[in-house]
């Protein structure tokens, strides 16, 4: 599987997304610069986190303006697996490609700590390597990863079961005290209809080496690479 | 086309900046806040610009219409 990893002006999760794909047999992973303006070749598009453009406007706001956007789009149609971490969320949300935005955390503070996940959904590319209801050691770094949308497209989430993952306590209780930002419903991580598009605030590529405090974003990874194997075979 | 454009985040969206200045009031002394929130105001110079360009700029780049309301007051 050939991952391109988006590399926008204040990107900064790029190469440790770079690394931690390249931890996996069977992936090849390269930074693509945000001028670019074809996604030809590339199985997967990661968009990693950071502070694109500053954060000028809104998080992730000019940033949809990119050339390699319009690429992005494309390959988005022809069903190519797309995973936007923290600010590739924000960015996603900006862009349309996924519904509702990401506004300042509720208590303002900016969240760098581990939180604890619940895998709502285990029918997609990017958690079939999860059981329903398992549960996901990942960190989180943002000041705005609030999860908003309004009552209908919250229902909608639920209706198409596109709310992949919610931050709970190590019980798997979705609690107040166990949501970092004042999400909605909890939310940290959904997919569009089509399930071919994923944005989660918590970084799965921080949690690929046991060395580094744990390995549970590998479960992303590897739901990818055996969905793209599946779509080879 | 001088144009300033002053966005305001919706009534049902949470405003924690807004909230937390509504408490640094009290803190000042103030009582009996009721409200604040907290928006921005852009200005635009645009030689030939259309209000419609205006409108398109407000509504796909310096907005986002899924937790924020503009207002473009044309200048001159």
């Amino acid at each position: 599987m050939h991952c391109a990893v988006l590399q926008f002006p204040g990107s900064n999760c790029d190469n440790d997304a770079l690394v931690a794909l390249r931890s996996f047999q069977g992936i090849t992973a390269k930074l693509v610069w945000h001028q670019e303006t074809s996604l030809n070749g590339f199985d997967a598009i990661i968009l990693p986190g950071g502070f694109s453009y500053g954060d000028y406007l809104r998080c992730g706001a000019i940033a949809r303006f990119s050339p390699i956007m319009k690429a992005l789009r494309q390959a988005a149609d022809e069903g190519k697996l797309i995973l936007g971490i923290c600010n590739g969320f924000q960015i996603l949300c900006e862009a349309g490609f996924l519904p509702g935005t990401l506004i300042r955390n509720r208590k303002l503070l900016f969240r760098c700590e581990s939180v604890i996940l619940r895998v709502e959904e285990n029918e997609t590319p990017f958690t079939n390597k999860c059981t329903p209801g398992q549960l996901l050691r990942l960190r989180i770094a943002h000041g705005e990863g609030c999860y908003t949308a309004d009552e209908k497209t919250l229902k909608e989430l639920e209706e198409y079961h596109q709310i992949l993952f919610r931050y709970c306590d190590n019980q798997g209780e979705l609690t107040t005290a166990a949501n970092p930002n004042g999400s909605m419903e909890n939310i940290a991580g959904i997919c569009n209809r089509q399930r071919n598009i994923v944005g989660l605030m918590p970084h799965p590529e921080r949690a690929c080496e046991a060395l580094l405090g744990g390995t549970d974003g590998r479960f992303v990874f590897e739901s990818m690479l055996s969905s793209f194997a599946g779509k080879e075979n | 086309m001088k144009a300033r454009v002053t966005i305001m985040p919706q009534a049902a969206v949470l405003d924690p900046a807004g909230v937390a200045t509504a408490q640094a009031i009290e803190h000042l002394g103030i009582n009996g806040v009721r409200s604040v929130r907290i928006g921005k105001s852009i200005d635009l110079d645009i030689e030939g610009a259309t209000q419609e360009q205006l409108h398109q700029i407000c509504r796909d780049l310096l907005s986002n219409p899924v937790i924020e309301d503009y207002h473009l007051e044309i200048l001159s």
